[in-house]
């Protein structure tokens, strides 16, 4: 059966709308009455009322949007950005992680290195994607590409949709903290342009894993964030009831990332999200790419590491004081 | 006899001078059950002499441990952290901060400087559990950044003795770039080829574990520290799996090839100092 148009809570009076809409018109039909006029308004009001959530969106309802399972995966978008993306398989350790991927391509005539977090749609994908969730050895297969990719002079594209790295005995028996630290070690140092595009959920370390880059772009309804906000209302607040109001209060949003300087750029999604207009999002995609690609490639090789290196170097607030001045404020 | 019949048992007030005593004047041993002088316990760096259980051990007696006395000079200590967020869950972050200096008498997590090992320069990082469970705030990833890049300029061996609870959430994303952070200044000293030892004691987890804590190139661990990414209720709650036993801890990580050794406490500086002896190429003055 086909997913209903409007699935989210906060969705629901476009739900109540397409339901009015949908009786109306069955109902012309079959007495032959002219709904015309009616369904129009109906129309009208859905336009309407569409912009009046999809512009007001909350943090929330964004992390929602990022979650949506008609949202469009890295291979959506893919195939249609680049040309001849051959995948390449395995660790060279212990196995192929389905959840992270990779292989090369071409951004019309510059051959690149991709990477990608890859979510799964039905129960069987999702079982093979491990819901997007990538174990040590697709962290490992990463950066063996990507250790590949600077031998080559090919520039890295990494999509990053992922809720978290896998946390299970596997994972930690097979240590993914240590894959993830390595790739940040390595990123950081890598010898060729990297590019970052949030298209999804930035979650966590299992995101930043593949995301020490020379620009981040996030789309308009990705997150990024150093925890999930029901994990982090089940911690602070103690009850995952507090979920959005921990949405709210870690500035998870595209906007909040540019404010913090988290983010270089926020990639346009159509209104209501990339799966009501997936040309439209990729074309975004694709501007965003060229443009920064571009700008990257126009660098040599010790500037390009020396502003890698000062964009993170200079993240996070802090303040210089005495231990006295310190304490006699407390 | 009159003498047995009294009452077997009698109900002994307290002394009133046991008020004066402080109430932490014998700890319990959580392994052996034991208990022990807790100044004996000090003395003997928290560790129990008879069961060898490591309690957690406090920045400025690790340091004291580990540093020739008389050569230890602190940097950084005035960085704090600031809420960037404006962050309040059950209680605003600013408070908590000012809560956890005051308890410690630190600025943050972790406390940082330069001092000698027998003799060998060393830049020094060691992190507070005391404080916000040393979780990563961006004062604390400056502090850290900053001791990588001290021993870079002064070419010196850099150590850092982690404890963590992982992300300070209330930094949101900044707390998350931290890892990002020192770990890019780990790829400079690794390309300078200066020696990075990295020291996993109780308890090292989350963002901490997946950036500098497993980067060393050496890698060792006080015994049955737990060290992981996610925490074992985490993981049992979120797959329903069993648990191996001794699953993520120092012993078992040392079976699956994480940690290069496991040193106890009283052995870690005469072993840290053998194995800089190694890779500065300076070997111990001959003993006359």
């Amino acid at each position: 059966m086909e997913q209903p148009e409007f699935i989210l809570e906060f969705e629901k009076p476009l739900r109540n709308l397409k339901r009015r809409l949908d009786e109306l018109q069955s109902t012309g039909q079959e007495h032959h009455f002219d709904v015309s006029k009616e369904v129009e308004a109906i129309e009208r009001r859905i336009e309407e009322t569409k912009r009046e959530i999809y512009q007001n969106l909350t943090p929330w309802q964004r992390v929602q949007l990022a979650r949506h399972p008609k949202r469009p995966f890295a291979l959506d978008y893919i195939g249609h950005i680049f040309r001849d993306f051959q995948e390449l398989h395995g660790d060279r350790t212990f196995g192929d992680d389905q959840a992270l991927i990779g292989g090369t391509a071409w951004f019309g005539h510059q051959p690149v290195m991709i990477i990608a977090q890859q979510k799964g749609r039905e129960v069987k994908e999702n079982l093979k994607r491990n819901f997007g969730m990538p174990h040590p050895e697709g962290y490992r297969k990463a950066l063996r590409l990507m250790q590949m990719a600077e031998k080559f002079n090919l520039p890295v594209i990494c999509f990053i949709d992922t809720k978290a790295a896998y946390a299970g005995v596997g994972s930690e028996e097979r240590h993914v903290s240590e894959a993830i630290a390595r790739n940040l070690r390595e990123m950081a140092h890598l010898k060729t342009p990297l590019l970052g595009l949030i298209i999804g959920e930035g979650g966590s370390g299992g995101a930043l894993g593949i995301a020490v880059v020379d620009r981040l772009l996030v789309q308009q309804h990705a997150y990024y964030s150093v925890i999930p906000p029901e994990g982090c209302a089940a911690i602070l607040w103690r009850s995952r009831e507090y979920s959005e109001t921990a949405a709210n209060a870690l500035r998870l949003g595209a906007r909040e990332l540019m404010e913090q300087g988290i983010a270089d750029q926020v990639v346009d999604e159509p209104l209501g999200g990339a799966h009501r207009d997936v040309d439209y999002a990729t074309q975004q995609i694709r501007q965003s790419i060229e443009k920064h690609l571009g700008e990257l490639m126009a660098l040599d090789t010790d500037t390009l590491l020396e502003q890698r290196y000062q964009k993170y170097r200079q993240m996070g607030e802090f303040t210089e004081r005495t231990v006295q001045q310190a304490v006699a404020q407390a | 006899m009159a003498f047995f019949s009294k009452p077997r048992y009698t109900t002994v007030k307290p002394p009133e001078r046991k008020r004066d005593i402080p109430r932490d004047l014998y700890t319990r041993c959580p392994k052996s059950g034991e208990l022990i002088y807790t100044k004996q316990l000090e003395e003997n760096l928290m560790v129990v002499p008879k069961s060898g259980y490591h309690f957690r051990l406090d920045a400025p007696r690790r340091i004291a441990s580990l540093i020739d006395e008389g050569t230890w000079e602190e940097f950084d200590a005035g960085i704090t952290a600031v809420d960037s967020l404006e962050f309040t869950d059950t209680k605003p972050y600013k408070d908590r901060l000012q809560g956890y200096i005051a308890k410690t008498g630190l600025n943050e997590g972790v406390v940082c400087g330069t001092g000698e090992m027998e003799g060998v320069k060393v830049s020094l990082a060691v992190m507070d559990f005391r404080f916000a469970g040393a979780s990563m705030s961006a004062a604390v990833g400056e502090k850290i950044t900053r001791a990588i890049e001290r021993g870079l300029e002064q070419k010196t061996p850099v150590i850092i003795v982690s404890a963590s609870g992982g992300a300070r959430m209330q930094e949101g994303i900044y707390s998350l770039m931290q890892m990002a952070k020192t770990s890019a200044a780990l790829s400079r000293l690794s390309d300078a080829g200066l020696p990075y030892v990295s020291v996993l004691t109780d308890p090292t987890t989350g963002g901490v574990t997946a950036s500098f804590a497993t980067l060393g190139d050496l890698i060792l661990a006080e015994p049955e520290a737990l060290i992981c990414f996610a925490g074992p209720r985490v993981i049992k709650e979120g797959t329903n799996q069993e648990l191996p036993e001794g699953f993520q801890r120092s012993e078992f990580l040392l079976e699956r090839g994480l940690i290069d050794q496991i040193v106890t406490r009283h052995e870690l500086r005469p072993r840290i100092i053998s194995f800089l002896r190694v890779f500065m190429n300076q070997p111990a003055p001959v003993e006359a």
